[in-house]
Formats: C-alpha cells, structure tokens, sequence
C-alpha cells in the first residue's frame, strides 16, 4: 500500500492504495465519485474522461499513484454554486444524450476542447470527439451542444 | 491486473537503482500501453518504475539544427508546439495523429520508442529522419535503435532521456490508420536533410525499417512520381485481420507517394 495525495475538485485528499488502483478506481470507490464511468476499461471509449491539471486523460489508464500531487477536475467539479457549467447546460439545452452514460466523459472532453480552441469547427469537434464513443445519439445533438457552449462562453 | 510496487523516483539514477534492484521491473512513462496490457496481464511486473517525477525530462528545445524532444513529452506538446510547427511541421502532424486527444495529453515519445510497437508512429519518425536517441548511458544513432518487434538496442537499466531530431529540408508523413484505433496499419515517413533521402515504414513489418528503393528512387528526383517505378515485395510484411501483407505492400507505395505529396 502506498500513500496518495492530490487535489480533487479543489479538495486536498489523500489515500492508501495499492499500485495497481486505477485513478477511476480511486475516484469512484475510495472518493465515492461515480460520476466518472468505467465503460471498456480499454482506454478506447472515453466515459472515464477527466481533467489531471487541466488536461483531459482517460482515468482508466492512469494509475492513482501517477496522478499524485496534480489537480483532478471530474464532472462533479464543473458546476459552480448549483449553476451548470456551459457545456453541461449546453447538452441539456440540445439534448446532447440519450441513456447518458457517455455523457460525463462527453462533458469533460468538450471542456478541454473549449479551452484549446474556443470557436471549433463541427469537423475540429467531431475530430476531437475520436476517443469518446456513444453508442445512442450518432453525435449530432452532442457536437450541436458544444459548439452552442463555445457560442455560450464567448458571451 | 496483478499487484505490484510502485515506485516514483526523482532521479536518473535512482530509477536505474530501483530498476536493476527488481526482479522483473517496468519503466513506465505515459502509460498508454503499459497500463492496458497490466490489465490484460500481458506483462505482470514486479515493480512499475513510474519516470513522472524526474524533472528535465519533458521539453521541446532547439539546438540550431536539431530539435530535442525530451523523452516524457507527450504528444499533444510536440502536436502544438510552436517551433516544430514552424520548423518541422511533419513531426507535428505525427504527433496529432497519434491515437485520440486524450492518449496524446498522456503519451510520450520516449515510452512510445522504447515500447517499439510495430505499428507505432514515432518509430518512423526517428529512423526516417535519421534521428539521434539519447539515454542516460549514451547516444544512439536511429539505424542502430530499432532492433526488432517491441526490441530495440536499449540495454538493461538504460532509460530514454530525449530524442535529437535533425531539421530537414524536407519531411513528410502519410499513414493508413486503423479505424477504431488510429494506430498505423501503414505509415511512411520520408524526408531530405542532413541525414540524407531516408524513407521508413511503420506499421508493415515486424519492425519500423527502411526501403532502400524508395530511397534511391527519391534521392535523384524527390517526387511522387519517382516511386511509380518502385514495387514493395510482400515478403515478410504482417499479415492480419486487419490487412493481409499483400495488401500492406500496396499501402506502402501509396503511402510513400502522400508522404512526398505532403513534403508540399
């Protein structure tokens, strides 16, 4: 067992864990954050996605330990005084999910995208959108909900 | 995947230390494809040498004509970089190419080298434009590093520190990627500089290698039209599920000609 500590949705936590606990693992079973997924488990379908400072990474292929004294930002961590953030009204607004299990990852990939490239083209989002799979929606509504969010957050 | 320790040195040589004092130890850098096949129990290390904490391994730097690459930088930090776009904007292209966002903010070149997949992209990259690889021990010319499938001349406790690329004058790369992976069924990066007309294939065989034909081919008329002339023998190429080895040879001659198309 080994000690690990970061910063989880501005909140310092620290935990023993063995090597081996994915950080999916750590934010879901040892933080009780199950807003992250875990769809394949196979780094290839990005419902585990989240923020580690402030780049989005898939948390089923990252161990705990290796995201020791970072920043973690999951989908709980978005919203802001009870306020959704943009992208999460955004796909609300343009029902941006059927069965929603995607969705959290869906969230947490379009904000980085956002943050890289405020204005992205449908063709820039649906590039970005290669490492998160859905299988309900055929992604029309999700990458109409982003580019409302980057309308939204340029005011 | 079974249990192991887990260690974060701060140093060189104290991941050398931890590394010759394991019985089966694993350096792991990105993690994009250790942690899969930890999970698939393909490898079950005793210890997992994790090299994030040493500082001075990640960067872009320029030398005058050589651009170093320190070994933990991920890809999407070469993709966006402001002098290998301007300089060297085919290493960057490979770099946007490589798997999905998410792998590139996570993956480095250093793992992906020393990993040697045979369907990795930056291996093309290093041997095609004749690339120096840097270790904590010594400096390795590209011809010399790739060795085999996931083998290369990396010794026991040597660790990739940085790769030294050569400006070209001219680079480029095309790859077939697969659909659901984006790994490179084929890719072929060719180039002309200081280390010569050099052309690499990745994807094909069991190893990254060069074709000598193309080479010549291109270095008395650096043009698509060149490689008309040019047949890749199946021979030895890898055949699978996904591409029969008839069919990578055919891959390699179009790629090969996007790849000089690309050189603009």
């Amino acid at each position: 067992m080994l000690a690990v500590s970061m910063t989880v949705n501005g909140r310092k936590v620290s935990r023993e864990v063995e090597g081996r606990t994915l950080l999916v693992e750590f934010l879901r079973e040892h933080l009780g954050l199950t807003g992250t997924h875990v769809g394949c488990d196979t780094s290839q379908c990005g419902a585990c996605v989240v923020h580690v400072d402030g780049a989005s990474a898939k948390a089923c292929t990252l161990l705990a330990a290796q995201a020791e004294g970072t920043e973690v930002t999951t989908i709980e961590g978005l919203a802001k005084n009870g306020e959704l953030h943009p992208v999460q009204a955004a796909f609300k607004e343009h029902h941006g999910l059927q069965c929603g299990f995607c969705t959290p990852g869906m969230v947490m990939s379009a904000v980085d995208l956002l943050k890289r490239n405020p204005d992205p083209s449908e063709t820039e989002v649906r590039e970005w959108l290669e490492g998160n799979l859905c299988r309900c929606t055929g992604y029309h509504n999700i990458v109409k909900a982003i580019r409302a969010a980057a309308r939204a957050m340029a005011g | 995947m079974y249990d192991f320790a887990y260690h974060r040195p701060g140093s060189l040589e104290e991941a050398e230390r931890l590394l010759s004092g394991a019985s089966d130890g694993a350096l792991v850098a990105g993690g994009m494809t250790l942690i899969p096949a930890l999970k698939q129990r393909l490898a079950s290390p005793s210890d997992v040498i994790d090299l994030g904490g040493i500082a001075g391994l990640s960067g872009i730097s320029e030398a005058g004509s050589t651009i170093v690459v320190g070994a933990l930088t991920p890809h999407a930090a070469v993709a966006s970089d402001a002098v290998v776009t301007a300089r060297f904007p085919a290493l960057a292209a490979l770099a946007a190419e490589i798997g999905d966002p998410q792998v590139r903010n996570r993956g480095t070149l250093g793992g992906s080298i020393a990993n040697n997949d045979p369907a990795a992209d930056y291996p093309a990259a290093v041997l095609g434009l004749g690339a120096t690889v840097r270790t904590n021990r010594r400096e390795i010319a590209a011809d010399d590093f790739f060795t085999g499938m996931f083998e290369t001349a990396l010794e026991d406790g040597e660790i990739v520190t940085a790769v030294s690329f050569p400006v070209p004058e001219k680079a480029g790369y095309a790859k077939f990627p697969n659909p659901a992976s984006r790994y490179a069924v084929v890719g072929v990066l060719v180039s002309r500089g200081p280390a010569g007309t050099r052309v690499a294939v990745t994807g094909a065989g069991p190893c990254v290698f060069r074709s000598a034909e193309m080479e010549q081919a291109l270095a008395g008329d650096f043009t698509a039209a060149a490689l008309d002339a040019v047949t890749v023998a199946a021979e030895g190429l890898n055949s699978d599920i996904h591409a029969s080895a008839d069919y990578r040879a055919h891959l390699v001659g179009v790629m090969a000609k996007r790849a000089v198309a690309a050189c603009g």
